[in-house]
């Protein structure tokens, strides 16, 4: 049977349908969700099938959605927001930081917020600096938000739905470069379980770790080194925390070489932990190599496409920093 | 565990036209009152950490539109927050618990006195950021409608709160979505410091629901029936899909805003005045006076508060102390 390849917009989409089907809590709300199908196209027709009432849009109004998403949470729903690209939930902090965040444990375990927050992130778009940031390390620095970089259409599917049958707040950052690009999506009601890292390659020569976009990037990178005779491990994080280290642990054991992939800023970014734990563990007398972390430039994201480029690591970048990494051989 | 006799909504006001509500009444008024005199005690004694926020003077707000609630109502509540706790129905004990650190408190310490919730009595949580229950009251009712629930959610916040975008977003989406809420403004004059008169250029905070299509009310929150009437109206509407209602609630609080307030700027004359308006001894007299309740029943009443809020503090100080052991374990609900 041939496998069945939607893209990873539609995954979405079925995802958030299949839920909504199975489970009368679930609603969404954001802006330009309903008859617009959403800025990105990924409700679509979800608003002619469930209604108004269950596929909301709402008022230009993120801190107030949000906080809505929240309430209704508290009480019995399973809100899913869509934030129209993440760099609005600068907007929305409050709720997402000070409330959702902390409500289960500062208001002592009884209550809990089953929110799904999505929300586009990254750059490649022309957006500029104000649609195109990758903020997952400001959530991920935030105990109490569970953070989901999707970065392939099955897994869009699978974490959506294992964030819906999370009790706790879920921040679901999907890449926009993503949208469009398809993959084989099973058809049923599956989990993709968050909290475990995905081995998306294996090679002995040495462990690329990417999120989001980057894993893409990555793997074209590991099949032009494999032309040239190197081969590489790469791994999705997928899930930002919690973090799963184990098989990057054991992945490093093996290579000795480690390559950190991120399109967000590198100072103070989230790659920036995962060396720190490499290095707080035995993994790091593996290394023969320096880490090399290849990332954003620190500055925000521009809008001429040659400026846009060169603030984010792009194939050649990636393909270059491997070789580097492997000079010694 | 030290609970005081549950408000109840009346079909009719005024409350202190009937014995029952008014007996019930009294005793939120009072239980809020000995409650956080015990509390300033203990704090000044050294016995209690963090800092507070006082209600003593407030009382009749949280009273008189909790009067109007069912148990299956919601509520969102703010730093200042003991009074709706007690008015909604909370344990003293698990409250004074909460407040002296220990295991068996609400929030089991990790909250303190700024975030206690309850949902028991349907107490979303009080909240330490300014206007941040307010989109969440907004989100219950949301959650009410959907469910085709008859539920009201109250939202209690103060005169600070209606400069925060999160009251005016809240309030709009309340408006737009014709949302079962009543927004409760606790006008006691000033922002920690910063007074009324200079932090906004309307008169009253009611105006503002003008700007989203729904209506405001300003009464005096020191008077129980006043408040009772309004808000009665306001919850059967909300009730009833009229949408919400914004309720500013006149008021004045004796003690300062917290801990470190040394009173700079407000005079004594002013807290003098408004002690002369002290919602508690006004309704205690105006009960009596209508005969509704014997001064020996006041005494009684008053006794039996006192004794309420006396053991609340013997079985909190008694409880264990709050556990470092669980804190990992704690921050998120545990799946399956």
């Amino acid at each position: 049977m041939a496998e069945r390849i939607i893209t990873y917009a539609e995954a979405i989409r079925e995802a958030i349908g299949q839920a909504m089907e199975a489970d009368e809590s679930v609603f969404m709300l954001g802006e330009d969700i309903g008859v617009y199908g959403g800025a990105f196209g990924v409700s679509g027709d979800l608003y002619h099938r469930f209604g108004e009432e269950r596929v909301r849009d709402t008022p230009i109004s993120e801190l107030g959605i949000v906080g809505a998403a929240v309430g209704a949470a508290l009480v019995g729903m399973k809100p899913i927001v869509e934030i129209q690209f993440s760099d609005f939930t600068a907007q929305a902090m409050d709720q997402i930081v000070n409330q959702a965040a902390k409500i289960h444990f500062m208001l002592g375990g009884e209550l809990s917020v089953p929110m799904v927050l999505r929300a586009p992130s990254g750059s490649g778009t022309g957006a500029a600096a104000q649609h195109s940031q990758s903020l997952e390390s400001w959530f991920a620095h935030v105990p109490g938000l569970k953070v989901v970089l999707p970065s392939s259409p099955a897994d869009a599917k699978g974490l959506l739905l294992a964030a819906l049958d999370d009790p706790n707040p879920v921040i679901v950052l999907e890449h926009k470069l993503l949208y469009k690009t398809s993959g084989h999506v099973p058809e049923e009601m599956y989990r993709t379980p968050i909290g475990v890292s995905n081995t998306v390659r294996e090679g002995s020569d040495l462990t690329i770790v990417a999120t989001g976009v980057m894993v893409s990037r990555s793997l074209e990178a590991a099949a032009q080194l494999a032309s040239q005779g190197v081969e590489a491990t790469v791994i999705d994080v997928r899930t930002l925390s919690p973090l799963d280290m184990d098989p990057i642990n054991a992945s490093v054991a093996k290579t000795g070489r480690l390559m950190l992939v991120q399109e967000a800023p590198k100072h103070v970014g989230f790659m920036a932990e995962v060396a720190a734990r490499v290095a707080e563990g035995p993994a790091i007398y593996s290394l023969t190599e320096p880490v090399t972390r290849l990332c954003g430039i620190d500055v925000p994201i521009p809008y001429a496409p040659q400026l846009e480029k060169a603030v984010v690591p792009q194939l050649d970048d990636i393909v270059a920093g491997a070789k580097s990494l492997m000079r010694g051989v | 565990m030290a609970t005081i006799t549950p408000l109840f909504a009346p079909e009719q006001g005024p409350i202190s036209s009937s014995k029952e509500a008014a007996s019930a009444s009294l005793e939120s008024l009072l239980a809020i009152r000995f409650f956080e005199e015990a509390v300033d005690g203990l704090f000044a004694r050294g016995l209690m950490h963090g800092t507070m926020h006082l209600s003593i003077g407030q009382e009749a707000v949280a009273t008189g539109v909790c009067a109007a609630l069912r148990k299956t109502d919601f509520i969102t509540s703010t730093h200042r927050g003991h009074s709706h706790c007690i008015a909604k129905g909370a344990d003293l004990t698990r409250m004074m618990a909460e407040l002296l650190a220990k295991q068996t408190g609400y929030c089991r310490g990790r909250g303190g006195s700024m975030h206690i919730a309850d949902v028991e009595t349907g107490n979303l949580g009080a909240n330490g950021i300014v206007a941040g229950g307010i989109p969440i009251a907004a989100g219950a009712a949301l959650a009410q409608k959907i469910q085709g629930k008859d539920n009201v959610v109250v939202s209690f916040f103060g005169d600070g709160a209606t400069n925060e975008g999160a009251f005016h977003e809240a309030l709009n989406l309340a408006a737009v979505w014709d949302l079962p809420v009543v927004f409760v403004c606790e006008n006691n004059k000033y922002g920690m410091s910063f007074s009324t008169a200079k932090s906004m250029k309307v008169e009253k905070i009611s105006e503002r629901a003008a700007a989203y299509g729904f209506p405001g009310v300003t009464v005096d929150g020191n008077d129980v029936d006043a408040v009772f009437e309004v808000a009665k109206e306001a919850v059967d509407r909300a009730r009833s899909g009229g949408g919400p209602t914004l309720i500013e609630c006149l008021t004045y609080r004796h003690k300062g805003h917290s801990k470190s307030d040394k009173n700079l700027y407000r005079t004594k004359e002013e807290i003098e005045f408004w002690k002369t308006k002290d919602p508690v001894g006004i309704f205690e007299t105006k009960v009596v006076e209508s005969g509704q309740l014997t001064t020996e029943e006041v005494e009684q009443l008053t006794q039996k508060v006192r004794d309420a809020v006396r053991l609340a503090i013997q079985e909190a100080t008694q409880a264990p102390d709050s556990d470092p052991a669980e804190l990992l374990s704690s921050v998120f609900r545990q799946v399956g």
